[in-house]
C-alpha cells in the first residue's frame, strides 16, 4: 500500500472552508498535548487558554481592542498576497505609522484641536507607507526579494524608534525612562465604550472596503490574475510593478495606521516596543481568514484570543505568555498542511503485480 | 519471428476515464511502427507504460516474448527501450557532451564520452560537436542530441513522439534516412505522427487509437493519407471551403522594419522585419519554433514595445502604446500558450473572459467596476458560438481539454469581430476536428474585411488556410508571397535560413 498526494481536477471549495476548523482543532489537541507532558489536565488548561476569556465582558472588550490591528494588517496582507507579494514587514510599517503619528503630538503637545487626531492618523498611515514603498521600489528596480528586504526593514525601523523615545523624544520629567510624554485629549482617540477605542471602527471598514475591492473591481481582478499567472496578467494589459507597488502602499498604509490607532488608542505615548508582534501574528490571520477580507475579521478574533490566552495562561497557569507564541505557530503549520489538501488529494494504492 | 513488444489486453483508468481499452499490438525486431490517434486517444499513456512512467491497471507487455514489468524510465532504459520527447529536456545553458552525461547511468569520462559522440554521430550523418552549448542550436539539433542520448545506450525499441513537428522538410527527410537505418541494423521504431504522408512513406504497420481503443492496424503503404485519417477521426474530415479570391484591400496592419534586441539570453533578436497585412486576407509567417516567432507576436502585441512607427494598426502608429490601448484600436491577439499566458489556469472561463476584454468592453468593466452578469452572458455566448464543450457551467481553465480551451481563447477574440487578429498557433495540440472549425473561422473573419495575421509552424495549416506566406528565420522574415506561387520546398528552404541577410 502506497500514498500518493495527487492534483485535482479542480481546486476543492469545501476543503477551502474546512481547512481552517480542521487546523483549528488540531492545534488544540496538539496544545493539549503540549499542556499534558508539562502536568496539566489539558482540558482545564484549554479552557483557561481559550474559553475562559470569553466569559467576562470586560476580558471581551480586551478581545475587540486586540483584534483591530490584526484584522486592519492582515485585510491589506490579504490583499498583497493574493497578488504573489510577499510583504513580511508590516510589524516594521506599523512602527513606522506609530512613529509618524507621534510627530505632530510631540512637537506640538499643547496643540488640542481634532485636527491633530486626524493629522496623527493620516501621518501614521502615511508613515506605513512610505516604509511598505522602500522593499516594492528595490524588488521593481533591482528584482530584490521582497521578503527579504521587507523583514529586514522591520528591525531597522524598530532602532530608529528606540533611538528616538532614549534621544531626542525622550519625556525630559519622565525619570530617564525611554518614553516620549504621555498623550491627552485630541492626542488620543475617543472611546465606544468604557475600555474598546474607535480605532476598532477602522478594522471593520477595512474589511468591508477591501473585500468589495477583491470581488468587485477590475483592480481587484488586476491582483489575483498578477498572483496566478504573471504572463497572463501582462497579456491582459497589467504592469507587475504597478501591481507590487499597490500591493505594499495598501499593506504598509494600513499597517501604519493600525501602529496609530495603537498609539492613539491602547498607549498613549511612544516607547521602544509599540506591538506584541500584531505585524507577524497578522501573516497568520491572513492565511487563517482564507486571504479573504472578511474571513480575515472572524480569523483576527481567534488570533487576539490567543493572546488573551496566553496571558489566562499565564496567570493561573503559571505558564510563560510566550505560549501565545507556540499556540500561533502551531496554528499556521496545521492550515498550511491543510490548505495542501486543496488542490491534492490522498490515493491509497496497491502496487501493481 | 519473436516480436520484439507486445502489448496483450492493456488497459489503463485514471479515475473514471479509460484512457487505454483492451490495447494489443506487437512490434517486431527492424520494424518501423506508426501509432496514429487524435489528441486524448490515448497515445501517451501507452507510450508512457512501456517507458515505465505509468503501470498499466491491467493487461501486460511482452518484451521479446518474455513477460516485462517496467517499474520506471531507469528499467525501460535498462531494457534497451530509448525515447525521444516531442519537448525536449535539455539543459540550455551545458554542453552537449555535459547534456548526455547526465542520463548516462554511473560515472562517466567527460572527453571519452565526447569521443563517443562524434563517432557515434558520424556514423548516423546527424554531425553534431560534443563541446557546443544547447542554448545555440536549433531546434534540429536539439532534436539529435536527444537521438544521440538514445542511441549511446544501443536501444532496441526507440519511441518518437511527434519527431518532425519541430523540422524543417529537409530536416525532417535526414531523419527518415536515420530511422530506416536503424531500423535496417534491427531496432524497432514506435513512430507517433500527425502527419499522415509521412507515416505511409516511412513505416511498414501502424496502429490506430481512437478513443482508448484499437481501431485498426494497417499497413499504411497500402492505405491513402485520406482512409487513415477517415480511420483516426472516424468520419471523414471536414473540408475547408474558401471563399471566392479575396479582393485586395487596403493595408491595415504594417510593420516597418520592426527590429528588437534580444530579451534574454535565450530569446532571438528580430531584425528589420517588414510585413503588410491587407484587409480580407489570412497571412501566414511559417518558420520552425524558435526563430523569434513570439518575440515577435509580443512585438506586435504591445507586450514588448518597439521604436516609433515600426508597427501601424489602420493608420495609426501604435509602436509605442500598451497592449490595452491597441486592443481599444480594433486589434486582437492569441497567444501560443494557453494556459499561463492566455488564460489563467486556475481562474473559471467568466474570469478568463474579463482578461482580454476589460480595457474595451463597457458592458464588462466600467469605471473600474466589473459586471459580473454581462461577464457571465458573454462567456455563454462563446462557449455556444464556438462549441467549447465543459462539464461545468464555470470550469476552471485548466479542467477544459487543450482543443476546448483553444476554441474559448479564439473565440474570446473572434467574438468581437477584430479589424486585425494576430494568432500565434492557431491549432496546436488541437484535435482535426477542432482545429478545421477554428481555420474556417479565421477565414471567414477574412474574407469579412479584417485582416488575419496567422503565426504557424504547421505547414498543412498554413497551405489549408493562408492567401500569402512568408517565412520567419532567426529573427528575420522573407518576403510574402501569395500561396499558389509557393511549394512546400521552397518555404524549407527559407525555414532553413535561404533569404537571410548577412548579419553586419
Amino acid at each position: 500500500m502506497r500514498l500518493i498526494l495527487e492534483k485535482r481536477l479542480e481546486a476543492s471549495t469545501g476543503m477551502a472552508i474546512a481547512s481552517p476548523f480542521i487546523a483549528f482543532t488540531l492545534t488544540l489537541v496538539a496544545g493539549g498535548i503540549i499542556f499534558a507532558l508539562r502536568g496539566n489536565n489539558p482540558f482545564a488548561a484549554l479552557y483557561v487558554y481559550f474559553v475562559e476569556p470569553l466569559t467576562a465582558w470586560w476580558s471581551v472588550e480586551q478581545l475587540i481592542v486586540k483584534a483591530a490591528p490584526l484584522v486592519l494588517i492582515a485585510t491589506g496582507l490579504a490583499v498583497a498576497y493574493r497578488a504573489n507579494v510577499w510583504n513580511i514587514g508590516a510589524e516594521g510599517q506599523l512602527y513606522a505609522g506609530a512613529i509618524a503619528s507621534g510627530i505632530v503630538p510631540v512637537m506640538y503637545p499643547q496643540w488640542q484641536s481634532p485636527l491633530v487626531l486626524i493629522l496623527m492618523l493620516v501621518l501614521g498611515t502615511m508613515g506605513g507607507m512610505v516604509w511598505g514603498a522602500i522593499p516594492a521600489i528595490l524588488r521593481n528596480r533591482f528584482r530584490a526579494n521582497e521578503i527579504l528586504t521587507s523583514l529586514m526593514l522591520v528591525y531597522v525601523i524598530q532602532l530608529v524608534l528606540d533611538y528616538l523615545v532614549r534621544g531626542p523624544w525622550r519625556d525630559p520629567q519622565g525619570f530617564n525612562f525611554p518614553k516620549s510624554i504621555t498623550f491627552e485629549g485630541w492626542q488620543t482617540l475617543p472611546f465606544i465604550t468604557s475600555s474598546v477605542h474607535a480605532g476598532v471602527l477602522f478594522a471593520v471598514v477595512a474589511g468591508v472596503a477591501l473585500w468589495f475591492l477583491m470581488a468587485n473591481t477590475l483592480k481587484g481582478f488586476e491582483v489575483i490574475v498578477s498572483g496566478q499567472a504573471p504572463r497572463a496578467a501582462r497579456f491582459a494589459g497589467f504592469s507587475e510593478k504597478r501591481t507590487v507597488m499597490f500591493c505594499f502602499l495598501l499593506s504598509g498604509g494600513l499597517a501604519g495606521l493600525a501602529g496609530a490607532t495603537e498609539v492613539a488608542g491602547v498607549i498613549n505615548q511612544l516607547q521602544p516596543q509599540v506591538s506584541p508582534g500584531y505585524g507577524f501574528t497578522a501573516i497568520i490571520v491572513a492565511f487563517l481568514g482564507r486571504l479573504n477580507p472578511i474571513g480575515v475579521i472572524f480569523a483576527g478574533l481567534l488570533l487576539a484570543l490567543s493572546y488573551l490566552g496566553g496571558e489566562a495562561a499565564q496567570m493561573s497557569l503559571g505558564i510563560s505568555d510566550k505560549i501565545a507564541r507556540v499556540f500561533q505557530g502551531i496554528l499556521l503549520m496545521f492550515i498550511l498542511i491543510c490548505d495542501t489538501f486543496i488542490l491534492y488529494r490522498v490515493r491509497f494504492e496497491r502496487p501493481s503485480r | 519471428m519473436t516480436p520484439r513488444l507486445e502489448a496483450h489486453n492493456v488497459v489503463k483508468i485514471f479515475g473514471t476515464l479509460r484512457a487505454n481499452d483492451d490495447v494489443s499490438l506487437s512490434v517486431m525486431p527492424g520494424e518501423i511502427h506508426a501509432f496514429l490517434g487524435e489528441n486524448g486517444a490515448g497515445k501517451s499513456t501507452l507510450v508512457k507504460m512501456i517507458y515505465g512512467a505509468l503501470q498499466p491497471t491491467s493487461g501486460q507487455f511482452l518484451w521479446d516474448g518474455k513477460s516485462m514489468q517496467v517499474a520506471n524510465p531507469a528499467a525501460a532504459r535498462a531494457l534497451g527501450i530509448g525515447m525521444v520527447f516531442q519537448h525536449f529536456s535539455l539543459f540550455e545553458a551545458l554542453t552537449v557532451a555535459e547534456n548526455i552525461a547526465l542520463a548516462m547511468p554511473g560515472a562517466f569520462d567527460l572527453s571519452a564520452l565526447s569521443n563517443r559522440i562524434t563517432t557515434v554521430s558520424n556514423d548516423y550523418g546527424l554531425p553534431l560537436a560534443p563541446d557546443s552549448v544547447v542554448a545555440d542550436l536549433s531546434v534540429g539539433e536539439r532534436q539529435r542530441v536527444e537521438i544521440i542520448r538514445c542511441l549511446l545506450q544501443e536501444p532496441k525499441l526507440l519511441i518518437m513522439d511527434e519527431p518532425t513537428s519541430v523540422l524543417t522538410p529537409q530536416e525532417a527527410d535526414q531523419l527518415f534516412v536515420v530511422l530506416k537505418r536503424l531500423a535496417g541494423q534491427g531496432c524497432s521504431v514506435l513512430y507517433i505522427s500527425h502527419r499522415l504522408d509521412e507515416v505511409k512513406g516511412l513505416c511498414d504497420a501502424a496502429t490506430i487509437l481512437r478513443h482508448g481503443k484499437v481501431v485498426a492496424q494497417v499497413d499504411p503503404k497500402n492505405e491513402s493519407a485520406a482512409s487513415l485519417a477517415r480511420l483516426m477521426v472516424g468520419s471523414d474530415l471536414h473540408q475547408i471551403r474558401h471563399a471566392a479570391e479575396y479582393m485586395k484591400g487596403r493595408d491595415r496592419l504594417i510593420l516597418d522594419r520592426l527590429s528588437l534586441p534580444a530579451d534574454g539570453p535565450f530569446s532571438t533578436p528580430l531584425r528589420d522585419i517588414s510585413l503588410r497585412v491587407h484587409a480580407g486576407e489570412v497571412m501566414a509567417i511559417a518558420g520552425v519554433a524558435g526563430n523569434g516567432q513570439s518575440e515577435l507576436f509580443d512585438a506586435i502585441s504591445g507586450e514588448r514595445k518597439s521604436a516609433a512607427t515600426m508597427v501601424m494598426a489602420d493608420e495609426a502608429d501604435v509602436s509605442q502604446r500598451s497592449i490595452s490601448q491597441r486592443r481599444k484600436a480594433g486589434m486582437a491577439f492569441v497567444a501560443e500558450e494557453r494556459l499561463g499566458h492566455g488564460a489563467v489556469p486556475n481562474m473559471p472561463l467568466s474570469s478568463n473572459t474579463v482578461l482580454t476584454r476589460h480595457a474595451w468592453d463597457r458592458d464588462i468593466a466600467s469605471r473600474g467596476l466589473v459586471k459580473k452578469s454581462a461577464v457571465h452572458l458573454t462567456k455563454d455566448r462563446i462557449v455556444k458560438d464556438y462549441d467549447v464543450r465543459k462539464g461545468k457551467v464555470d470550469p476552471e481553465a485548466r479542467a477544459l481539454s487543450g482543443g476546448n480551451l483553444q476554441k474559448f481563447v479564439m473565440g474570446r477574440e473572434l467574438d468581437r469581430k477584430p479589424g486585425i487578429l494576430v494568432v500565434n498557433q492557431p491549432t496546436w495540440g488541437v484535435d482535426a476536428g477542432a482545429a478545421a472549425a477554428i481555420r474556417q473561422a479565421l477565414i471567414d473573419l477574412a474574407r469579412s474585411g479584417s485582416a488575419v495575421l496567422v503565426i504557424s509552424q504547421d505547414l498543412d495549416e498554413i497551405f489549408e488556410m493562408a492567401d500569402r506566406i512568408a517565412v520567419i528565420s532567426r529573427g528575420q522574415l522573407s518576403e510574402a508571397k501569395p500561396a499558389g506561387e509557393l511549394t512546400r520546398e521552397a518555404i524549407g528552404l527559407m525555414m532553413a535560413g535561404a533569404h537571410e541577410k548577412a548579419v553586419a
